[in-house]
């Protein structure tokens, strides 16, 4: 079978056991200090919660959440459908005009520096006299998220079994019914893991939501930034730690669900 | 093959309303930024002329299009700052990469490597502090660097160090914060090609007589290029336009392009010259998109 040059040495170990707890490292650090009594967030005072019961009595940054939680909740569900929408174009479309413009326009936001994104957008807003708030940072994070769904879903209709569908059709059903009863149902895993990619995505944005957001209408991580700037807050570390584990929660489920996916055939997504 | 065709078409109708809304607001949204890097600025708000006003007719629109001016763009090639902004943007750009790439292989090299059930864990792992906000990991590490941060406490009790070391606001701090949060868009592309990849190459590499190491650099490492291209495009375009990492972890002497852009519109207010800047960083960034949406769609196409 697998031979002695094949297989896992000492070296690949050690670069892979390095590499996990630098990604990871960091961020344990954080959770931990964040239950940290002491006002000096490098002096260890015992355990305590305080720094999160401060979080709830600040006004300012409860209602920075609030906001972002919208305005995630409402982009990631329009992106979802708008981006579920483009990979059924672009998987089952074949060829057609401006393809390659419209694949051109879903891939380029996934690298595309953000505030190049961000400056673009905002200046659309400007010209449309657009009133800045809650609804033009939603339009921005459901353009660029869609594009990441669009990714997630197509990835998971390029490995479908093609002639399921062919098989629906060969019994009856058109095109429409046949992809509704069969192909749907197989992509939801990766259409829920799409939604929940946007919605983490969205929450973490500041770079867009500064440029395309109105005065008195900051995000929570829009508040995070101005505050981090000002130096290491232990307030911030709780506010961190909610955050982290609010997006635990959703990989929990996304995985799930990606698992759910994969069970049918293979993984759903690089992403 | 026909049941395909008959699909095609309620298929390219699904992609009408993204299509319609990508346009709307990706696409038009390019030629605004154009359009303000080559008007003027005002005292007015908001701080630019207008240019074509439509509804005041072909002779308005003439006239407005002879207005147009390169002055913004002669403002970013004669004036240092801005040239020197673009080279370091690059030059941190080809240097994260590259560190990028070197620390980056090893572990996929590794999780390649890995028995078969435990390469969906690995994966997961590395996929998960790309879910976690970016902005969080950057402030973990401002925890970790301050002057009595972690890292310092760590090296004065080994006596590495006998007085603490200044890293906030640091190159070094920000290549650390430009690793970190890009080491997972190194790690995927690398694993994909490497763990596709034939053992039975390797075997017979070493059937032949070649040492590990030799297997390794002439039948491994070229088979795995195009995975080396894509982690290397998808860290090298977004850093360039970087923002958040520099402004946080590195000193102010000198700013990376996103940060001038960012000073020009937020504190100077001009409109023009940072749209000037955003066009200039858009061209220095079409190349290296164009190969990366190659390899894509052969990617895409190459069913994996």
């Amino acid at each position: 079978m697998t031979r002695r040059v094949n297989r896992i040495s000492p070296f690949n170990i050690t670069s892979l056991a390095l590499g996990l707890a630098f990604l990871y490292l960091p961020i344990v650090i954080l959770v931990i200090y964040s239950f940290n009594a002491s006002r000096l967030v490098t002096v260890w005072g015992g355990w305590s919660l305080r720094w999160y019961t401060e979080f709830f009595n600040d006004r300012a940054m409860l209602d920075a959440a609030w906001m972002s939680l919208r305005v995630a909740a409402v982009s990631a569900t329009v992106a979802t459908l708008l981006g579920t929408l483009a990979a059924i174009g672009l998987a089952r479309g074949e060829r057609f005009k401006g393809r390659s413009l419209f694949s051109g326009m879903l891939y380029a936001p996934l690298v595309m520096p953000e505030v190049i994104s961000g400056l673009s957008l905002l200046l659309l807003f400007v010209a449309l006299s657009a009133e800045r708030g809650f609804w033009t940072v939603t339009l921005a994070h459901t353009t660029l998220t869609m594009c990441f769904v669009t990714v997630v879903v197509q990835s998971r209709l390029a490995s479908i079994d093609r002639s399921l569908e062919e098989a629906a059709m060969d019994l009856g059903c058109d095109p429409v019914r046949a992809f509704l009863s069969v192909t749907l149902p197989l992509i939801v895993p990766a259409i829920v893991a799409g939604w929940m990619l946007a919605f983490t995505l969205s929450l973490d944005d500041v770079v867009i939501a500064s440029f395309t957001t109105g005065p008195g209408s900051a995000t929570l991580p829009i508040r995070i930034y101005s505050e981090v700037r000002l130096g290491v807050k232990p307030q911030i570390n709780a506010i961190c730690t909610m955050v982290i584990a609010l997006i635990a929660v959703v990989i929990v489920i996304a995985s799930f669900a990606s698992k759910l996916s994969s069970s049918q055939g293979e993984s759903a997504a690089p992403l | 093959m026909s049941a395909r065709s008959i699909f095609a078409r309620p298929a390219r109708l699904a992609a009408i309303a993204p299509y319609l809304w990508m346009v709307l607001f990706f696409l038009v949204p390019f030629g605004f930024v154009l359009k303000i890097s080559l008007s003027q600025t005002a005292i007015a708000q908001p701080p630019y002329v207008p240019l074509f006003d439509l509804t005041a007719g072909w002779a308005a629109i003439k006239a407005a299009l002879s207005e147009l001016s390169l002055d913004n763009f002669k403002l970013l090639v004669s004036d240092s700052l801005y040239i020197s902004s673009y080279l370091r943007s690059i030059f941190v750009a080809v240097t994260s990469t590259a560190i990028l790439l070197l620390i980056g292989y090893p572990i996929a090299y590794g999780m390649a490597r890995l028995p078969q059930r435990w390469q969906p864990i690995a994966m997961m792992l590395v996929i998960v502090p790309f879910w976690t906000s970016f902005l969080i990991r950057i402030y973990a590490w401002i925890n970790i660097l301050q002057h009595d941060g972690l890292l310092n406490k760590m090296l004065l009790a080994l006596h590495i160090v006998s007085t603490p070391v200044v890293w906030l606001s640091t190159d070094t701090a920000m290549y650390i914060g430009i690793v970190y949060s890009y080491l997972p868009f190194m790690i995927l592309p690398l694993y994909a090609t490497l763990a596709k990849m034939d053992g039975a190459l390797i075997e017979a590499a070493s059937d032949l007589g070649a040492s590990p190491g030799r297997a390794f650099w002439l039948v491994t490492f070229p088979l795995s290029l195009p995975g080396v291209g894509a982690g290397a495009l998808l860290c090298f375009i977004p850093i360039v336009g970087e923002f958040v990492i520099p402004d946080l972890l590195a000193g102010s002497g000198s700013m990376m392009i996103g940060q001038t852009l960012w000073l020009e519109f937020f504190t100077n207010k001009d409109w023009p010259v940072a749209s000037a800047a955003a066009v200039a960083l858009l061209l220095l960034l079409i190349p290296p998109l164009l190969l990366y949406d190659r390899l894509q769609r052969r990617t895409l196409r190459g069913g994996g």
